[in-house]
C-alpha cells in the first residue's frame, strides 16, 4: 500500500496543482485538502479520470474544529492548590492551523486501483456553505443530510436537504461542540394534557474523566514527521 | 371525472418486518409504490458525540450495541483504528483470536439476517433453525467474554483475555434431567476450541439444511427472484458493500483486496452474484457462511498449534495484572493512571474500514492528542444501503418492501448510532 498511497499523492499533485492547498500523507493514508469553490470540478475528475477512477464514496462527514487542541484540565503544570482548572487558548501551533471551523471530509474509494483518498474541505464559520455532491455520487445524499442535521452545514444544490436522524421539529444543530451533551429538552408523557411534552433537561452532565493532552515523548517522532509532510 | 391520487402511507415505526425502528413514507399507486420516504433516528442516541466526552477505552462498550448482531466486528474498527494511531500491532495469536471471531460474529449476523429474512417472507422454520445454531456461537461468546452479546472483548493491544481451556457445561434442575443435560454438555467437555471446531464440523451440514428449505423453494423464489434489482453501477453509486454489492456481482471484499490482521494467510473464496436481485444476495450470504467456516476452521488449527500472549506488554496503554497491581508500586501507578486519565493518543487522523458481516464498517477517527477523541465518526454501511431504498422498492408491490428491508440486512442500532 505504501507505495501506491505515494503514487497517488504524487499524480494528485501532478493533476491538481493548482487547487490542492495541500496534500499529506499521514499512516498511509492520503489526505488532499481543497478550497470550497474548487470542490466539485476536482470531485468530477476523481470520479471520471481513469487514473483516479473514485467510483464510489464510502464516506462524508462533518467535523467541527472550534476546541481543537483545548483541554478542559491543563495538567502542565501544577501549583499548591492543584492542577489549574479552565479552559486553555487555541494553541495555533498544532497541525490544525486554520482559523476556519467547520470542516466537510470525504473518504472516497476506487476500487479499480484499491485504494482511498480523504478530501478535506473547510467551510466558514458563520452560515457553513458547500456544494453538494450529490450530483456526482449518489450514497453522498443521506450523509450530506446527516452533516447538515448535525453540524448545520448547508450543501448546495442538494435535492432534499431535511434533517435526518434528531427529531421532528428539533432545533440546534447537536454535533457541535458547542451543544451541550445532556441535550437542551427532554420529553415525557403528560397525563393531564394527554400528549407528550417537551422541557427543559433536568439532569446533570458530570465528567468523571477530564480531558487532557500530554507531551508523551514515545509518540514524539510520527509528530515531527507529520509537520515535516 | 373523479379525482385519482396516490394513496400515503405509513409503514412502522412499530412493525415486525420494520426490522426495528423504521419509518416508512410510502406514496402508493394501488398496490405499487411510487415513492418511498425512510425516516431514520428514532434510535438515535449520539454515539459519537458520547464517545468524545470519554476515554478511548471506555467506548469500545458503545460499539457492540451499534450494530447489536454483530458486536465484534465493529469493536474491531474501533480497536484498530486507535492501535494504528498508536502505532502498535496486537500479538499474532490475537490477532487470530480477532479473525476467528470476526468469522464467528459473520456467522452469527448471517443466520440472524437468514432468519429474520425468511421470517419476513414467509417461512417460518428457518427462525427455528437458524436460532439453534446461534445460540451455539453465543455460548461462544459467553465463554470468552462472560457476556452472551456485548462483548467489549477487543482491546486496544490486542484481546481482553486468552481463549478458555473449559467450556460452561449445563446442570440438571428441575426442568432438565440428568440424561438431557448430559447430551447437552456432550461437547462441551473440552477447550473453547475442542467447542468451536465440533461446530465447524456440524455446520456445513445445518447450512445444507437451511438451503433445502429455501434455495428450491418455490414461494421463496417468488419473492425474492427479480425483486429489488440493482445494477453493478448504481451499487457502486449508492455506496454499496460487502454482500450487497458482490450481490450485483462486484467483486469486492475486503478481508481479500485491503487485508487486515491475518486474513491474508486465510485460504477462503468470495461468493459474487450475477442478478443482483435479492435471491441472488441471499445465495451470496449463505456460501459466506461456508466460507466463514473455512476460515473459523483455520484458525482453530493455528491457534492449537501456537500459544503466546494475547495483549502487548505496554503498561501504558493496558492494565496490569491485578496480582502485579497488589504488590508493585509501578504497577499500580498504571493502573490508576489507566482508570482515571486513560492514555493520550497522538495527534493525527485515521480511517479503519473492515469487512463487517453488512459491508464495509469504518471508523474516522481524529485525535488531537488528549486522552478522549476529538471526533468518532462510524461509518455504518446499512446508513449507505438504506437510502437506497426508494430506488430498489420503486415499481414494485407493497410485500416486497418486506423482502427489500430483509435483504439489506438493516440493523437500526448502527443507522440511527
Amino acid at each position: 500500500m505504501t507505495d501506491s498511497t505515494a503514487n497517488l499523492a504524487a499524480k494528485l499533485e501532478e493533476r491538481f496543482s493548482n487547487e490542492l492547498i495541500h496534500c499529506i500523507i499521514d499512516r498511509d493514508q492520503v489526505t488532499a485538502v481543497l478550497a470550497a469553490d474548487d470542490l466539485l470540478s476536482v470531485c468530477n475528475v476523481l470520479r471520471d479520470d481513469e487514473q483516479f477512477a473514485f467510483t464510489q464514496l464510502s464516506d462524508l462527514c462533518g467535523v467541527d474544529y472550534s476546541t481543537y487542541g483545548q483541554v478542559d484540565w491543563s495538567t502542565q503544570e501544577t501549583s499548591s492548590t492543584g492542577f489549574s482548572r479552565g479552559r486553555q487558548e487555541n494553541d495555533q501551533e498544532n497541525s490544525h492551523n486554520t482559523n476556519e471551523r467547520f470542516a466537510v471530509v470525504y473518504h472516497l474509494l476506487s476500487i479499480n486501483h484499491n485504494i482511498r483518498l480523504r478530501l478535506r474541505c473547510y467551510v466558514t464559520d458563520e452560515y457553513p456553505r458547500l456544494a453538494s455532491v450529490s450530483g456526482i455520487w449518489s450514497s453522498a445524499d443521506w450523509f450530506e443530510r446527516e452533516a447538515f442535521d448535525l453540524f448545520g452545514i448547508l450543501f448546495e444544490g442538494h435535492p432534499d436537504l431535511r434533517r435526518i436522524l434528531t427529531d421532528y421539529g428539533f432545533i440546534g444543530h447537536p454535533f457541535r461542540k458547542d451543544f451541550p451533551l445532556e441535550g437542551n429538552v427532554e420529553v415525557r408523557y403528560d397525563p393531564d394534557k394527554k400528549r407528550v411534552v417537551y422541557e427543559p433537561v433536568t439532569i446533570t452532565n458530570r465528567v468523571l474523566v477530564p480531558r487532557v493532552i500530554r507531551d508523551d515523548n514515545r509518540f514524539a517522532s510520527p509528530a515531527e514527521e507529520q509537520n515535516d509532510a | 371525472m373523479p379525482e385519482i391520487r396516490n394513496m400515503t402511507m405509513n409503514f412502522g415505526p412499530q412493525h415486525p418486518a420494520a426490522h426495528g425502528v423504521l419509518r416508512l413514507v410510502l406514496e402508493m399507486d394501488g398496490e405499487v409504490i411510487e415513492r418511498a420516504d425512510p425516516h431514520i433516528g428514532l434510535l438515535h442516541r449520539g454515539t459519537e458525540k458520547l464517545a468524545e466526552s470519554k476515554p478511548f477505552n471506555q467506548s469500545i462498550g458503545y460499539m457492540d450495541r451499534l450494530d447489536y448482531v454483530s458486536m465484534m466486528c465493529n469493536e474491531h474498527a474501533y480497536v484498530m483504528a486507535i492501535e494504528k494511531l498508536l502505532g502498535v500491532t496486537p500479538p499474532l495469536r490475537a490477532q487470530y483470536i480477532r479473525v476467528m471471531f470476526d468469522e464467528i460474529t459473520r456467522v452469527l449476523n448471517h443466520l440472524m439476517w437468514l432468519g429474520t429474512h425468511g421470517l419476513d417472507v414467509g417461512a417460518m422454520t428457518m427462525f427455528l433453525y437458524c436460532f439453534r445454531e446461534r445460540e451455539d456461537l453465543m455460548d461462544c461468546y459467553e465463554a470468552v467474554s462472560g457476556t452472551r452479546m456485548h462483548a467489549t472483548y477487543y482491546r486496544p493491544g490486542g484481546v481482553y483475555r486468552d481463549l478458555p481451556s473449559m467450556m460452561p457445561k449445563y446442570e440438571a434442575s428441575k426442568w432438565h434431567k440428568q440424561e438431557e443435560v448430559d447430551r447437552l454438555n456432550e461437547n462441551r467437555q473440552g477447550s473453547l476450541l475442542d467447542y468451536i471446531a465440533s461446530f465447524t464440523d456440524r455446520f456445513p451440514g445445518c447450512i445444507d439444511e437451511y438451503e433445502t428449505l429455501l434455495t428450491d423453494n418455490r414461494i421463496w423464489k417468488q419473492r425474492t427472484v427479480g425483486i429489488g434489482v440493482v445494477s453493478p453501477e448504481r451499487a457502486l453509486q449508492l455506496g454499496f458493500t460487502g454482500p450487497m454489492l458482490r450481490g450485483s456481482g462486484i467483486e469486492w471484499d475486503l478481508r481479500k483486496k485491503q487485508p487486515y490482521e491475518v486474513y491474508d494467510k486465510m485460504d477462503f473464496d468470495i461468493p459474487v452474484g450475477t442478478n443482483g436481485d435479492c435471491y441472488d444476495r441471499y445465495l451470496v450470504r449463505v456460501e459466506e457462511m461456508r466460507q466463514s467456516n473455512r476460515i473459523i476452521k483455520q484458525c482453530v488449527d493455528w491457534l492449537r498449534q501456537n500459544t503466546g500472549p494475547v495483549m502487548i506488554d505496554d503498561h501504558k496503554l493496558v492494565p496490569p495484572r491485578r496480582e502485579e497491581m497488589k504488590e508493585d508500586m509501578e504497577s499500580l501507578i498504571h493502573h490508576f493512571k489507566l482508570f482515571t486519565e486513560g492514555y493520550c493518543v497522538p495527534e493525527g487522523e485515521y480511517y479503519s474500514a473492515i469487512e463487517h458481516p453488512k459491508g464495509e464498517f469504518g471508523i474516522y477517527l481524529i485525535s488531537d492528542g488528549a486522552n478522549k477523541p476529538y471526533r468518532l465518526k462510524v461509518r455504518a454501511p446499512g446508513f449507505a444501503h438504506l437510502s437506497s431504498m426508494n430506488e430498489m422498492v420503486k415499481g414494485h408491490m407493497l410485500s416486497d418492501v418486506v423482502a427489500v428491508i430483509g435483504t439489506q440486512d438493516i440493523v437500526f442500532g448502527e443507522i440511527d448510532r
